[in-house]
């Protein structure tokens, strides 16, 4: 199997048209040309800390902030599903902390795990890795669940004295913390997963 | 080997594999050889499916924000608010630019998705050469995707129904059923998109 890099030319990852390895822009769709380079790497990793560093705060701060007759009431994103567990919404509670916990934990593991991994895939590896990248790429943005429910929350339930819910600065953290993984992920690429001993590998 | 010109070459953009680009017919679709990413999904016709679904998806969404999207009544009290309010809730102090980033990611950049979508094929899918800048506005409509999470909105409008549950009754309003039909013209609508196509149809000046 030829690439584009192996035929001294290089491939638009927008439009996949393919031009002379010294192209700058793409011809059709404008789109910057990226060469297959592993200096792209350190973009990733600089989202990637950023968005860890975010992670931090959208954790300890209060997502959520209840008052009613009985008082107020402050709630991390954890609290929140120890809460809806209380209240035997199980099947929420697991989508709540999936798409605020699992979802984000495991996509900082597994963005650090390509971005290490890259020249070192096995020959069966490749595949699998593109996989994962892509399952990555598709599931990110489900995180930003939990921003839009504290947004309905806190413009709905407002009932005067009765109950109010008001948001919490966690709240700003997560989003950004969730937008910074999605760029991280999105300046990872995936042909770099192909550079390795996989190259050879196919028809 | 002899080498085909370069211009009937398309590579993988996740593998960076060289293909041999051709026209397919109606029910084909190529995939890379060696990763097998979809590299060509062509349907006939379906420029102008999409733009009659971005249209839709359009009306729906300016139903879906202005009209009532939810209230709740809880002992004597109630109050109502519609997407836009929800998308203000972060509006007051150090939050505010939150609430920015939520109108943009729930309203603003669908409509800007449908409006360059429109743009771009409404003289392809008439056998016109691409309005000026189509590239620029269609690479626009690619780049925002990950970034348009109308879907997820109604995901989390869910989430939020339940919570609520105990306080309060809810009841849902006509923006509600507006955002969830918004949803599947979306989803059909991405079905018939086939970017190499279009990219194809810019690129015939």
């Amino acid at each position: 199997m030829q690439t584009a890099r192996d035929a001294g030319l290089v491939g638009c990852t927008r439009c996949g048209k393919v031009w002379p390895a010294q192209t700058r822009e793409c011809g059709r769709c404008g789109a910057a040309l990226k060469r297959v380079d592993t200096a792209g790497l350190q973009a990733v990793w600089a989202w990637w800390f950023a968005g860890l560093i975010f992670y931090i705060p959208a954790n300890l701060y209060p997502m959520l902030r209840t008052s009613t007759l009985a008082g107020n009431q402050q709630n991390t994103i954890i609290g929140g599903v120890i809460e809806l567990i209380t209240h035997h919404s199980y099947f929420v509670a697991a989508v709540v902390f999936v798409a605020s916990v699992v979802i984000p934990v495991s996509k900082f593991i597994a963005i650090a795990y390509l971005a290490l991994a890259v020249g070192n895939e096995h020959r069966a590896g490749a595949h699998r890795h593109l996989h994962l990248f892509e399952v990555v790429e598709f599931i990110g943005r489900w995180s930003m669940v939990d921003v839009f429910v504290v947004a309905i929350l806190s413009a709905l339930v407002q009932l005067g004295a009765v109950v109010s819910i008001h948001p919490g600065p966690a709240a700003a953290a997560f989003a950004l913390s969730v937008a910074l993984t999605m760029l991280s992920a999105q300046s990872f690429d995936p042909r770099l997963i192909w550079r390795g001993p996989a190259r050879t590998t196919g028809p | 080997m002899q080498k085909p010109p370069i211009d009937q070459l398309i590579a993988c953009p996740k593998c960076d594999a060289l293909h041999h680009a051709r026209h397919l017919g109606e029910n084909e679709r190529a995939a890379c050889a060696r990763c097998g990413t979809l590299l060509i999904t062509p349907r006939a016709r379906s420029f102008l499916h999409v733009i009659a679904l971005s249209f839709t998806a359009m009306i729906l969404m300016i139903a879906a924000v202005f009209f009532p999207f939810l209230k709740i009544s809880a002992q004597g009290f109630s109050h109502a608010s519609s997407v836009f309010e929800v998308a203000m809730a972060f509006s007051d102090g150090l939050l505010a630019p939150l609430s920015l980033a939520v109108l943009m990611l729930i309203v603003g950049l669908p409509i800007v998705r449908f409006g360059a979508l429109i743009y771009t094929l409404w003289p392809l899918a008439n056998a016109r050469p691409a309005w000026p800048h189509a590239r620029r506005v269609f690479r626009l409509a690619e780049e925002l995707e990950p970034w348009a999470m109308a879907e997820i909105f109604i995901i989390g409008t869910g989430v939020a129904l339940v919570k609520i549950g105990g306080l309060a009754s809810v009841s849902l309003g006509p923006a509600f059923w507006a955002f969830c039909a918004l949803i599947i013209v979306n989803a059909l609508k991405n079905a018939f998109l086939s970017q190499w196509t279009i990219w194809d149809a810019i690129g015939q000046k």
